[in-house]
């Protein structure tokens, strides 16, 4: 379970959170929503420890995120990144099996690659993929190889940062099926952040909506259309009219 | 009048914002100099890196380091011959090729061609990654980015840069060698015997300790502002230019400042 108290982050005088409290129960899949710029991927990058928090607490089955092996931390961690972030350098399977070809998760490098294989394969990319490297491959294909690493070591916890951002809506529906299909299977918890209204409602289980440095609004994503809340109303409806301040 | 007044105010008021960031630029660059050092005694360490980073920090700056500096022994050669000629001491051109090859030119040249091939491509390379998220995915696989980045690039450097600045003074006294048989009329074996007999051994040290100085700079800058780059195209264009300017100027002054260390008189 991820549990956020009265999380702060400013940069400069910007203040991005500006107390968030926010609880994912283990093994659910939790959508945070909200425009541009609300800071949901700040979030994302505080609980990871990518940045400090000005001020709260992020707890983690009941532990201190900042304090304790960062190491071991991290290892329960999986992320999707929303440029899939793949490591140029490196070939597919070697992007894929990275932690365990080093670190404390290493294992022997033909292990490795045959973990590599199978977890391409269960994102829908055949073998013969392994071996190219990422500039080879389209926007849908990195996406899946980012999926496939982000699983390759069987996280507790998954997070995906707008994980159909540039797909067309037939890869966007693909991928968000993959998402719901593995972390069902591996019964992770699941954080995503997006935009998109369709992947909310394949995705989640549970919805909160991040607006002015705060959640606005959280509950299951079946009283989504019911929420009452009007800002969520104006943003899953797409209006250009309401609280949120659409410029044009 | 008080514009006129505040003007001086102003200005100081600039010097004072430059210093500051100087200072405060000279600050972030030791902390991360300290920091490499303290991930270079502490595991894991990345050994493929480390070669890969042989490879392209030593093995592939070899026709470029080759060409200059022999091109520049050669030109060296021709100089001193033309100006020695003016007070009859066109003998002296073994000698003077190879002391400033190897005392000087060698290790500048070196140094700067480094800076150049080297250290735009890790700030590129590095910057890219940031840009990216490539960064944030290393964190997030529980890979520290200095250890998995910087450590195998710096230290390659270090190991490296003097080998390319050893072979670059040979090189360049070869091309000194090449002009003053070929078009000076030096004879082969009074020409190398010169050479020989000047060198003392502090002229080759200081010239692999500049080397070994220069490949620290090149690459911790290179590594230094592709971590720090800003954001998009822009970012990554400012990290690659700031690393060579920076590279190039400390390359400058060190070169300098160990001058004086090995043969202040």
């Amino acid at each position: 379970m991820i549990q956020l108290e009265n999380l702060q982050k400013s940069f400069g005088p910007h203040k991005v959170l500006a107390g968030v409290d926010l609880t994912v129960p283990q093994g659910r899949s939790m959508v945070i929503i909200g425009g541009s710029g609300s800071g949901k991927s700040v979030l994302l990058k505080c609980i990871l420890g990518l940045e400090t928090p000005d001020g709260g607490r992020i707890l983690v089955d009941g532990q201190d995120a900042t304090k304790g092996d960062r190491d071991a931390f991290l290892a329960r961690f999986g992320m999707l990144f929303q440029g899939a972030a793949l490591f140029d350098s490196l070939p597919v399977w070697q992007n894929v099996a990275f932690r365990l070809l080093r670190g404390a998760l290493k294992r022997p490098k033909a292990e490795a690659r045959e973990i590599a294989i199978e977890k391409l394969r269960r994102v829908g990319l055949s073998p013969d993929v392994a071996d190219k490297f990422p500039a080879e491959l389209s926007g849908g294909m990195q996406k899946r190889v980012g999926l496939a690493r982000a699983i390759a070591a069987e996280p507790q916890i998954i997070f995906f940062d707008e994980p159909t951002t540039g797909l067309d809506p037939i890869m966007a529906g693909v991928i968000d099926d993959l998402i719901r299909e593995i972390t069902a299977e591996m019964g992770a918890t699941a954080l995503t952040i997006t935009h998109d209204m369709g992947s909310v409602r394949a995705i989640a289980d549970e919805v909160a909506m991040l607006h002015g440095g705060k959640i606005r609004w959280t509950g299951p994503v079946a009283e989504l259309d019911a929420s009452g809340d009007p800002y969520v109303e104006q943003f899953i409806t797409g209006s250009s009219t309401g609280p949120i301040a659409a410029l044009r | 009048m008080r514009d006129a007044a505040s003007l001086p105010l102003r200005a100081l008021a600039g010097l004072g914002g430059a210093v500051l960031g100087l200072l405060a630029m000279i600050g972030r660059v030791t902390l991360f100099a300290l920091s490499f050092f303290r991930h270079l005694l502490t595991p894991p360490f990345y050994g493929r890196e480390f070669v890969v980073s042989l490879g392209n920090i030593g093995w592939l700056s070899l026709p470029v380091v080759g060409m200059t500096a022999f091109f520049t022994g050669g030109a060296l050669a021709l100089q001193i011959y033309a100006g020695g000629s003016r007070f009859d001491a066109q003998a002296v051109v073994p000698q003077i090729v190879a002391l400033g090859m190897v005392r000087e030119l060698g290790p500048v040249l070196v140094g700067l061609m480094i800076a150049a091939r080297v250290t735009s491509s890790i700030a590129a390379e590095i910057a890219t990654m940031k840009v990216t998220e490539q960064i944030d995915a290393l964190v997030t696989l529980s890979t520290h980015p200095m250890k998995y980045l910087t450590v195998p690039r710096v230290l390659a450097g270090l190991i490296v840069v003097p080998l390319l600045v050893g072979l670059g003074d040979v090189i360049g006294i070869l091309g000194g060698f090449t002009v003053g048989v070929k078009s000076l009329g030096f004879n082969p074996a009074v020409y190398i015997r010169n050479t020989w007999d000047f060198l003392e051994p502090l002229d080759v040290i200081s010239s692999l300790v500049k080397g070994v100085a220069f490949g620290f700079i090149s690459t911790l800058m290179g590594c230094y502002a592709g971590m720090r780059s800003g954001r998009g195209a822009q970012g990554v264009g400012e990290a690659t230019k700031s690393s060579v300017e920076s590279a190039s100027v400390l390359i400058l002054t060190a070169n300098f400042i160990l001058t004086g260390v090995f043969f202040s008189v």
